[in-house]
């Protein structure tokens, strides 16, 4: 089994952005289609028959 | 005339093969956020001018998803001209040829934000509007950049319509079809574009060259580009006009429509009458910088017009 690569100091900071920066479009594609799906279908979304 | 060399390949990766992952900051570079800012501008433009109401909230998520697309064929667009962008002063130290990014990497970034932001619209607004984006990064990505750029001398003039859509996907978010205001919005930014580009293309004429790009500087010479830039400007001028005529341009817009026409072709010609040394540099990039503030004042007079309540009719 190959050993994993060492990554540098700068390497583990860059890493750690990328992926509060993953984190925050993520939470962001969570806000926008919950503003979409109240925009487009109202107040009543929940009311709806089963 | 400049003579064109084609050492350089499409799509071959710059960065060395164990470059690092690049910073946010690079990813975010990809989506060339300046072209990313003019096409909120020009889409918010298109929405406006249609005079038919959109939920705001998806509105704002449309203009996003709109950016987010131009962003995206920005970095489609990136990863293919690597080479080109390599050996040139303007464009070397963007993230693939500088190697803080591989090739491989920008070309999934552009197609996961292509994709995405093409569904993202479709259910927001509507699938003509989100088919409107998914043509405009396709023609950008495909048609443009990896066949016109390198293939002849009209290039942006052609790839220009690529430019030119983000109105007529605006007016599509709102109105659900393309009208009449957004189509002359798109030829007024069509025909912006080549004294554009070409004004840029005459100072770096020698860089285009070395990467084997034929610009029309390269191609046709200098003199026959200024005498081109010259006629597009005369065209541009009246056409500037055309909301003035189809009535949703008013009076702000008429004064500052016919004043940016007649200084963007005094510019031009004076492009034209100066040919030699520092001097011809500094009229071709007086008539680039201007330019983009042409179609800013233009704009910003529609969105004032018809967003900000200030339209007072020409016409009638």
């Amino acid at each position: 089994m190959s050993a994993l690569p060492q990554l540098t100091p700068d390497e583990i900071r860059r890493r750690r952005k990328r992926s509060v920066a993953i984190a925050l479009v993520l939470a962001a594609l969570v806000a926008i289609f919950y503003a979409l799906t109240i925009a487009k279908l109202g107040p009543q979304v929940l009311n709806r028959p089963l | 005339m400049t003579t064109l060399s084609n050492s350089v390949n499409p799509a071959q990766p710059f960065a060395a093969a164990s470059a690092p992952a690049g910073d946010v900051a690079d990813y975010f570079a990809l989506l060339k956020p300046r072209v990313m800012a003019l096409v909120i501008f020009t889409a918010l433009v298109g929405m406006t001018v249609s005079h038919a109401h959109v939920n705001p909230v998806v509105g704002a998520i449309s203009l996003l998803m709109i950016a987010v697309g131009a962003g995206a064929s920005g970095c489609l667009n990136m990863w293919w001209d690597a080479d080109v962008d390599a050996v040139m002063t303007r464009t070397r130290m963007r993230p693939i040829p500088a190697g803080r990014i591989r090739p491989g990497e920008a070309l999934s970034f552009g197609l996961t934000l292509s994709v995405g932001s093409v569904l993202v619209l479709g259910l927001a607004a509507n699938w003509l509007a989100a088919g409107l984006l998914a043509f405009t990064i396709a023609f950008y990505a495909v048609i443009y950049s990896m066949w016109l750029k390198r293939a002849t001398a009209q290039n942006i003039v052609i790839g220009g319509a690529a430019g030119a859509l983000p109105p007529v996907i605006g007016q599509a978010v709102v109105a659900g079809h393309v009208g009449i205001e957004s189509t002359v919005l798109f030829l007024i930014i069509f025909i912006w574009t080549p004294p554009h580009f070409w004004a840029l293309a005459l100072v770096k004429a020698s860089e285009y060259a070395r990467a084997g790009i034929p610009m029309m500087p390269n191609v046709a010479g200098p003199d026959s580009t200024r005498r081109q830039i010259v006629g597009y400007s005369a065209l541009l001028a009246p056409l500037g006009l055309a909301p003035v005529a189809l009535g949703f341009g008013g009076l702000i817009y008429a004064l500052v429509g016919l004043v940016c026409g007649l200084a963007m072709l005094a510019l031009s010609v004076q492009v034209l009458r100066t040919r030699e040394g520092e001097r011809a540099n500094r009229a071709a990039m007086s008539l680039f910088a201007f330019s983009i503030l042409y179609l800013f004042l233009l704009f910003s007079a529609l969105l004032a017009e018809q967003g900000l309540g200030l339209f007072r009719p020409v016409l009638g």
